[in-house]
């Protein structure tokens, strides 16, 4: 996993404020919660700015933090804790690729392999034109369809790497391959089709 | 009251205990990090794993264990041992083995705990994490390798002080404590330090000064502002190397203000060693008995009348005491201890304490707070008032500066034109004291050192009377350590006397020709250059500079002494170190004085003073006790002018000589103070 940082004051932008759009969606999350309970709605706060924005800014910290009547470092200390959230100007597509035990024991190795050598950059860099990010990630909660590949809000499951290079290559050409599994399987059921329960709306 | 064994003793605690202090209250010592009694409950480090029947077969976390009739606590069993030697394998696993060069060496509670209830070698072999230091400010210092995440710190800023500033980045193995880079804003920063149960925040003024074993500690208290805060003097060959608070449950609780704990530096630097008298226009070295004799001989050669004497804000009960004597002896009626020209009543002692005593607030459920900041002006007291308002919801109310006191506070308004709202019940917040059961009414020096300061005394003993019952709802937040002794003692202007501004004014239009300044420094030296000036002090500040003679004397941490706090409750200083070279204690020094003008006063020794001294005055005999005042009328009812009320704190880090002569004050300033509200001359 990769260590916590917080962007150089260079990129830090100095203001952060939702746009309408945003928050209107803001006052749906907080209002969600009883009055003085409003705290609460933070990580969906933190979420809309880095919807908003692309990643976690200090001013975005700053904005929600006054919103909610908290201090910053406790802010902070909920962005810190949570790999989703990106605190550093990464690329436009967030490639998120978990290596959790699951995830390795069914070949995350060739799936962080494949990416590296696709995209040209390790975990935690953006390529060059800012395009994409790749970042390693605990368990996506996914381990039924283990291994992972998240880019931005879509899994890619059961992949290996000639399918993520596959879904790398899609994404490279503008395009958005579909979301689920690569292999022939519906969601989580087995691979192959069902294999029991076989006869459920058939004749009998 | 559940009852419940522990090791086979029977033990009932009170509801609500925890078993780990059932376990305390069985004579059980319990290892632990970060649990703290002052501080909520984190459970985080383990290490107060005891073995609990009944409950699920593993060992439980005592210090977030609700206590439980008929339960049995085992802390020597196997499973208990053999739990605590794990945790602190786990501890150690990241902490480095730095002991021989970190500060916290001898007295750090992780050395003390791994010898105790640690393995003797370590099985790991893997590379430890190492942690970049943070910057917290300038007291701080961070070596973050050897924190183990107890979390204490963070705590401490976010419930005692109110200044949530530090917390926990990242998590598992990434976890790190931090500020943000931000130094630690709060006055009460230091005590983060003594909190730290390992050597990841220690302090940066005393880094690498002295290991714990070799200190001499002297148990004293502290002068740097009213609340007499219960202090440790630690030194070694003759200097102060740091000051540490003492558990004093109904003054400091164990707190202590930064102030108190890092001006100390300055007692080393500016200090007067030896007699000093002006000759040809110069300041010039002098003998005692040549200084001694200019100054008697100058005032047996004055008209009583033109003579003054101002005590200053740390002088001690004895030195008053003495000095009074030699000036009721000459006949002087012009003196006074009110240096800021507070308008207090001497004549009745509720009107100028705090009659609820320190602790008093955290009963209260209505406080209303008159011209006083106390978060700069008693910042250990001012954390009481937040105690107050997270436990009971204590409402406060202020009248004055508009300042962040750390706890939500009611803003009522500038000055006394709110304060009349207040007083004849057409404010909201009179409905807020009157339906209040114990409101508490506390007026600062802010509100008092003014041309109409005893009106405004007078409004809020009115206030007093009507909402709080008059004594038991009135107090008074002083903010020098000598004021109330010396009222105590009648170091006020007698029959047709002069106050402090009058001696000054008088001194500046040469109606007063002879000013003896003891330890006076909040003055405007500048009325001074007409006056033959005699300075009696241990700094060479403000005072010292208008002197014609300066008598060097001992600073607090330099004398055993007397002084009275803001509740009115005398306590001892005592000596942990000589004063440097030829200077004196106080006492001796204006008691050589009056042998030099021929009329020696009638004790020899500090006992036979402190007997006179306690005749005179019972309650300063009285150490440690709170005597209960008789309430009666103060204050001179009167126009008020309708200019805001002011904290006298303008800078909390240069309210005296000492913490003007400290380094670590002006760095304080520097780093942790905005610009605008920096040190000028004229502050204090």
């Amino acid at each position: 996993m990769s260590h916590f940082r917080i962007a150089d004051d260079a990129d830090q932008p100095k203001t952060f404020a939702f746009t309408p759009d945003y928050q209107a969606r803001v006052d749906r999350e907080i209002a969600k919660y009883p009055e003085g309970k409003q705290q609460s709605a933070v990580m969906a706060l933190l979420d809309l700015s880095q919807r908003q924005h692309g990643w976690v800014t200090r001013a975005a910290v700053a904005h929600i933090a006054d919103m909610l009547g908290m201090a910053e470092i406790r802010v902070w200390e909920v962005v810190s804790f949570y790999t989703m959230y990106r605190t550093t100007p990464g690329g436009r597509i967030n490639v998120h690729v978990c290596t959790t035990t699951p995830c390795w024991l069914r070949g995350s190795d060739a799936v962080t392999a494949a990416c590296k050598s696709k995209l040209g950059i390790g975990f935690g860099e953006s390529t060059e034109d800012g395009q994409f990010a790749l970042h390693e990630v605990e368990c996506l909660g996914a381990c039924v369809n283990a291994p992972i590949l998240q880019v931005d809000d879509d899994y890619y499951e059961d992949v290996d790497g000639p399918a993520t290079e596959a879904i790398l290559d899609a994404l490279l050409r503008g395009e958005t391959p579909t979301p689920g599994p690569q292999v022939e399987r519906q969601t989580s059921a087995p691979v192959g089709g069902a294999t029991t329960l076989q006869s459920v709306g058939g004749d009998d | 009251m559940p009852k419940l064994t522990v090791d086979g003793i029977e033990v009932e605690v009170p509801p609500g205990s925890t078993v780990l202090q059932a376990c305390e209250a069985a004579g059980k010592e319990i290892p632990r990090f970060c649990y703290h009694q002052r501080l909520s409950i984190a459970g985080n480090c383990r290490m107060c794993l005891v073995e609990v029947k009944p409950g699920p077969p593993k060992p439980q976390a005592s210090c977030a264990l609700p206590a439980a009739d008929n339960q049995e606590v085992f802390t020597d069993s196997p499973m208990t041992v053999k739990a605590r030697k794990g945790v602190m394998e786990m501890l150690l696993i990241n902490h480095p083995l730095d002991c021989p060069i970190c500060d916290q060496g001898g007295e750090c509670d992780l050395q003390d705990q791994a010898l105790h209830y640690g393995a003797d070698t370590s099985r790991y072999a893997e590379v430890k994490r190492a942690v970049q230091d943070k910057y917290m400010g300038p007291l701080i210092k961070t070596i973050m390798t050897r924190c183990i995440h107890c979390t204490r710190c963070v705590r401490f800023v976010d419930e005692v002080a109110g200044v949530p500033t530090i917390g926990a980045l990242g998590r598992s193995g990434d976890m790190e404590i931090t500020s943000l880079e931000q130094a630690v804003a709060s006055e009460l920063s230091g005590n983060v330090i003594d909190l730290c149960p390992v050597g990841a925040l220690t302090s940066k003024p005393y880094a690498f000064n002295a290991r714990p074993w070799e200190l001499t500690k002297t148990e004293s208290v502290d002068v740097h502002d009213a609340m007499g805060s219960a202090i440790r003097v630690d030194s070694r060959s003759g200097e102060v190397l740091r000051v540490l608070p003492r558990l004093n449950e109904d003054v400091n609780e164990e707190w202590l203000g930064d102030k108190s704990r890092f001006a100390m530096d300055g007692l080393k630097r500016q200090r007067l060693d030896r007699p000093y008298v002006r000759k040809e226009g110069k300041l010039q070295a002098a003998s005692w008995p040549e200084a001694l004799q200019t100054v008697a001989a100058k005032l047996k050669a004055t008209d009583a009348a033109k003579i003054g004497a101002i005590v200053g804000d740390m002088a001690d009960c004895e030195s008053v005491f003495a000095l009074k004597g030699v000036l009721d002896g000459l006949g002087v009626t012009s003196m006074d201890c009110r240096q800021d020209g507070a308008a207090i009543d001497p004549s009745c002692r509720a009107g100028y304490i705090l009659n609820t005593g320190l602790a008093g607030v955290e009963d209260a459920d209505a406080l209303l707070l008159i011209g006083t900041n106390p978060r700069v002006e008693a910042p250990v007291w001012n954390a009481r008032i937040r105690k107050s308002w997270l436990e009971n919801g204590l409402k406060v109310g202020v009248i004055g500066e508009n300042a962040d006191l750390t706890y939500p506070a009611t803003y009522l308004g500038a000055g006394p034109q709110t304060l009349n709202e207040v007083a004849n019940g057409s404010h909201d917040f009179a409905k807020v004291l009157e339906g209040a059961e114990r409101p508490l009414i506390v007026v600062g020096q802010g509100a008092l050192s003014r041309v109409d300061g005893a009106a405004v005394l007078a409004a809020a003993r009115v206030i007093a009377e009507k909402y709080a019952g008059g004594r038991d709802g009135f107090g008074m937040l002083h903010t020098a350590a000598a004021r109330v002794g010396a009222l105590d003692l009648g170091f006020v202007p007698g029959e047709d006397g002069r106050d402090t501004a009058g001696i000054l004014d008088g001194a500046a239009s040469g109606e007063m020709e002879v000013v003896f300044l003891l330890g006076a420094d909040e003055i405007d030296p500048a009325k001074l250059t007409n006056a033959f000036v005699v300075y009696q002090g241990h700094h060479g500040d403000r005072g010292a500079h208008a002197a014609d003679v300066i008598l060097p004397a001992a600073a607090y941490t330099e004398k055993d002494a007397t002084y009275v706090n803001t509740e009115g409750r005398a306590q001892r200083a005592y000596r942990a170190i000589f004063p440097p070279g030829e200077a004196r204690e106080d006492w001796a020094i204006v008691r050589a004085l009056s042998g030099a003008l021929g009329a020696p006063l009638p004790f020899d020794t500090l006992e036979a003073l402190r007997t006179a001294m306690g005749e005179a005055v019972p309650y300063l005999d009285a150490v440690g006790a709170l005597a209960e005042a008789e309430w009666g009328d103060f204050g001179t009812a009167g126009d008020m002018a309708d200019t805001p009320f002011a904290s006298p704190v303008r800078n909390y880090y240069h309210t005296n000589a000492i913490a003007r002569a400290s380094e670590t004050m002006a760095r304080c300033i520097e780093e942790l103070l905005p610009p605008a509200t920096e040190a000028t001359g004229t502050d204090g």
